[in-house]
């Protein structure tokens, strides 16, 4: 036990101590995960031994990665790229493991290993590229954009990659394998389903696996998720997100299929629920850890023996492949009309092997395809690549940008408004009329609410709807609170409310903010909290029936509407007097005054000012349409004499 | 004698400038001069409930006056004649007192759909425009402001297919610039049957 604590320790602090300092350099995250591992592993030492069985765990990582992946793919949108994606991601995995696969031939590597090997490598690193992207703001630019594709693509291609593989095993490595096996052969034993089954009742174990994981992603999910969000737990509902997840990649495990397959599969069931964003909320933290002890994992692993005896060769591959890579992106990038800097980043940004490399590297060396000390080094290969990539991103920065930059336009006006959606927090009577009306004027919404019922009754009705508590900043994020360009906050508690505005005002200043206040006390203090506009939820409903009233008492309708636009208008003009009177009362008397008190100062503050301003009021409304006075036609008349 | 830069406020009324192809880029170009107040009044009174205070201190502020309108029904849009009968009162712009207008140039700058023989006797309109903004002609006469004949676009439907637009608001910002600067021949203007008509001459003699 001691010693667990001990290891953990070192290899969170290794990830605490590199990881700021990576990206205080612009380095990103990746990386310092990856100078993390190195400085812990072979350089200092303090670990070593564990990294494979740790690497096996932190492996999941990857399957959580690609359930996330899956998550944010919905079906539609993965139709609407299908020309990006099939066209451009299939030629730039096609096309690299042609010229790779050929390379390696023409170096004297069997087909089938040259073949993997041009497989493996073709994979770029979607943990690297998305995060610097995400880090730079480069995930709306052309270049950004069809990257994204070609990443896509490629976290897809890695499916049927896992179903090829097993069958280019080498007859020889495998008769090794299998001398191997004879000597230990309890060590070697699994857990399987399918062991010693037929292969028609293999297909069909395999079958009813992934029928079960959609199937039960579509029907099951959904009432179970209503059971536990019902309970009102948070952690409950991460659990069951956790539970989930692990319960897909074990049963994968069982019929022997990849766990990253069956997670991503369930993703994209999932990717229309309701309970999406909470997922993925849920499930992001543990990802980002796995990751990036999946990355320390690699950075120990990194065998200093092998890089030293191997310095020419492995130095040689790495350049090579980045260079072929990069050629291939460039080529494609010219096919396909991305134009000026665009077509450099999508080059230069996925030109490195990604940490699908690893996975599919001990994947290959497990069912025998590539040899295992050529998977060493091509290990070596993947890391250096991924260490080389911020290199690249600093090159595009410092070089290749601010070449065009001179020329070239600014991005179109267009993407901007593009980026314009709204969240808006809260849909119960109020948020949802808000709604309707922004969705009804194509305005893109996204609506968060912690009620299933309320949630589900939307979504009845065609209502683009997530369950979740607005308040927590893991599901504003994935909701897209950066790129947004509003928040509509209507929740009901509203101390929450306003922490709220204070958070989004202080971490994305950008976002508009348009509340719904509760009453004035509330909405002097969203305001106070720096939401842009507020409104009290009964306001102008009050104001509505005090119209109505006036005119049900016989009040002509016009003269009606022009004493509520009056009051309105007063009501605006004292608005800003009473909030600096609030403000100084309770910076005067913190806690001392008793919120009633001061409501009843504001009310009599208002009736005050009514009362000033009543006559001149009155005078004002009657000073529409005023005839002239019955005998002014004389007084023209003296005055023109 | 030094000269004397004249203040300008437009008051520009379009209830559906999504749609507009001539008015909106006027209005847009008139904000381009320093010397122009630029009022879009249904931006600012969407409710119709005007502020009489602020525009009758608008109007005290500026020396020319300008609607800046589509044609509606041989009118202004409604904002407009709303505007006239809230902020030109009794003892402000007309009667007792009501002398604050007097002195200033006014004039109506307005696209119309049919073409200009429509706009004549024996045309299916069968007055002229400036016969048909007469109101407002004489709303300026009894406060005391010096009228000018309108600044018209015929045809204003088919203008941009035309191509007659540029020259259109070329024109205008000519005529903007004339204004500010007091070098428009204010009694040749307020004598011609449409504005525009001291320009094309000019022009015509300059080239």
């Amino acid at each position: 036990m001691t010693a667990y604590f001990i290891q953990a320790f070192i290899y969170l602090c290794a990830a605490v101590i590199a990881v700021p300092l990576a990206k205080r350099l612009g380095l990103g995250s990746v990386l310092g995960y990856l100078i993390a591992g190195v400085v812990i592993g072979p350089i200092v030492g303090l670990v070593g031994s564990e990294t494979n069985t740790l690497q096996h765990f932190a492996e999941f990582g990857v399957v959580m990665m690609l359930f996330l992946v899956g998550l944010e793919l919905e079906p539609r949108m993965l139709w609407d790229m299908r020309n990006k994606l099939m066209g451009l991601g299939g030629l730039q995995v096609g096309v690299t493991t042609a010229v790779i696969m050929a390379v390696g031939i023409y170096f004297g590597l069997g087909w089938s290993v040259a073949f993997t090997v041009g497989l493996i490598f073709a994979l770029s690193s979607t943990a690297i590229v998305l995060q610097t992207f995400s880090e730079k703001n480069l995930s709306k630019t052309e270049g950004g954009k069809n990257a994204f594709s070609v990443l896509l693509f490629q976290d897809i291609a890695v499916i049927p990659m896992l179903a090829l593989i097993p069958l280019l095993a080498l007859p020889e490595l495998v008769e090794k394998a299998q001398a191997l096996v004879g000597q230990a052969a309890e060590h070697h034993e699994e857990l399987s389903l399918v062991a010693g089954l037929p292969g028609w009742a293999y297909g069909i174990t395999v079958l009813l696996a992934i029928a079960a994981v959609v199937v039960g992603g579509h029907y099951l999910s959904r009432p179970l998720f209503r059971y536990v969000a019902s309970s009102g737990l948070r952690e409950i509902f991460t659990a069951t997100a956790l539970m989930l997840v692990i319960g897909i990649a074990a049963l994968m495990s069982l019929v022997g299929l990849s766990p990253a397959l069956g997670t991503f599969l369930a993703g994209v069931v999932l990717a229309n629920s309701e309970f999406r964003h909470e997922l993925e909320s849920n499930i992001e933290p543990f990802k980002g850890l796995l990751l990036g002890l999946f990355f320390i994992t690699v950075g120990a692993g990194i065998d200093f023996g092998v890089l030293a005896s191997n310095v020419g060769p492995v130095l040689g591959i790495t350049a090579g492949v980045m260079l072929i890579k990069a050629a291939v992106l460039f080529l494609l990038a010219m096919i396909f009309r991305i134009k000026n800097s665009d077509r450099w980043l999508f080059a230069l940004s996925l030109a490195q092997a990604g940490e699908f490399g690893f996975v599919l590297l001990s994947y290959t060396v497990q069912n025998h395809v590539i040899p295992a000390e050529l998977a060493q080094m091509l290990s070596l290969v993947v890391a250096l690549s991924m260490f080389l990539t911020p290199g690249l991103f600093i090159l595009f920065d410092k070089v290749i940008l601010p070449r065009y930059e001179v020329n070239e336009n600014k991005p179109e006006a267009d993407e901007i408004t593009e980026k314009g959606a709204v969240i808006i927090a809260g849909v119960g009577r109020f948020g949802q009329m808000v709604n309707r009306f922004l969705v009804a004027n194509k305005i893109k919404t996204v609506v968060l609410d912690q009620s299933v019922d309320q949630v589900a009754n939307l979504r009845k009705i065609n209502v683009k709807s997530f369950y979740g508590d607005a308040t927590q900043p893991d599901l504003l994020h994935t909701a897209g609170i950066e790129d947004a360009s509003m928040l509509v906050i209507a929740i009901d508690n509203n101390e929450r409310a306003v922490e709220l505005t204070k958070y989004i005002k202080h971490t994305y200043p950008k976002v508009m903010i348009f509340a719904r206040a509760f009453d004035r006390g509330h909405h002097f203090e969203l305001k106070h909290a720096g939401a842009d506009f507020i409104v009290s939820e009964t306001y102008h409903s009050a104001l509505e029936l005090g119209k109505e009233a006036l005119i049900a008492l016989g009040v002509h309708p016009f003269k009606a509407e022009q004493k509520k636009a009056t009051l309105r208008e007063l009501e605006l003009c004292y608005k800003d007097s009473l909030y600096e009177m609030w403000k100084k009362n309770s910076e005067d008397s913190k806690y001392s005054t008793h919120f009633r008190e001061l409501f009843i100062e504001l009310e009599t503050a208002i009736a005050k000012a009514m009362k000033s301003e009543h006559l001149d009021e009155q005078a004002r409304v009657e000073r529409g349409w005023t005839p002239p006075p019955k005998d002014y036609e004389k007084r023209m008349n003296k005055n023109e004499e | 004698m030094p000269e004397e830069i004249k203040k300008i406020l437009v008051l520009f009324a379009h209830p559906s400038q999504e749609r507009s192809e001539v008015n909106k880029l006027l209005f847009k170009a008139s904000q381009e001069h320093s010397d122009v107040t630029t009022i879009d009044l249904y931006r600012e009174y969407p409710t119709f409930h005007i502020n009489i205070d602020r525009e009758q201190q608008r109007l005290l502020d500026h020396d020319v006056i300008i609607f800046l309108f589509p044609l509606h029904w041989y009118s202004t849009p409604a904002i407009l004649k709303q505007w006239q009968d809230l902020v030109l009162e009794y003892g402000f712009a007309y009667g007792a007192g009501g002398t604050a207008l007097k002195g200033k140039t006014f004039f109506c700058a307005t696209t119309a759909g049919g073409n200009e023989k429509a706009y004549q006797d024996d045309g299916y309109n069968h007055f002229t425009i400036r016969e048909l903004l007469c109101p407002i002609e004489q709303t300026a006469n009894l406060t005391g402001m010096h009228y000018l004949a309108p600044f018209v676009l015929f045809s204003s439907r088919n203008a941009n297919e035309e191509g007659r637009i540029p020259g259109h608001i070329d024109t205008f910002n000519t005529l903007l610039t004339s204004l500010a600067a007091n070098t428009l021949d204010l009694s040749h203007a307020a004598s011609l049957p449409v504005l525009n008509q001291a320009f094309t001459q000019e022009t015509q003699e300059t080239h």
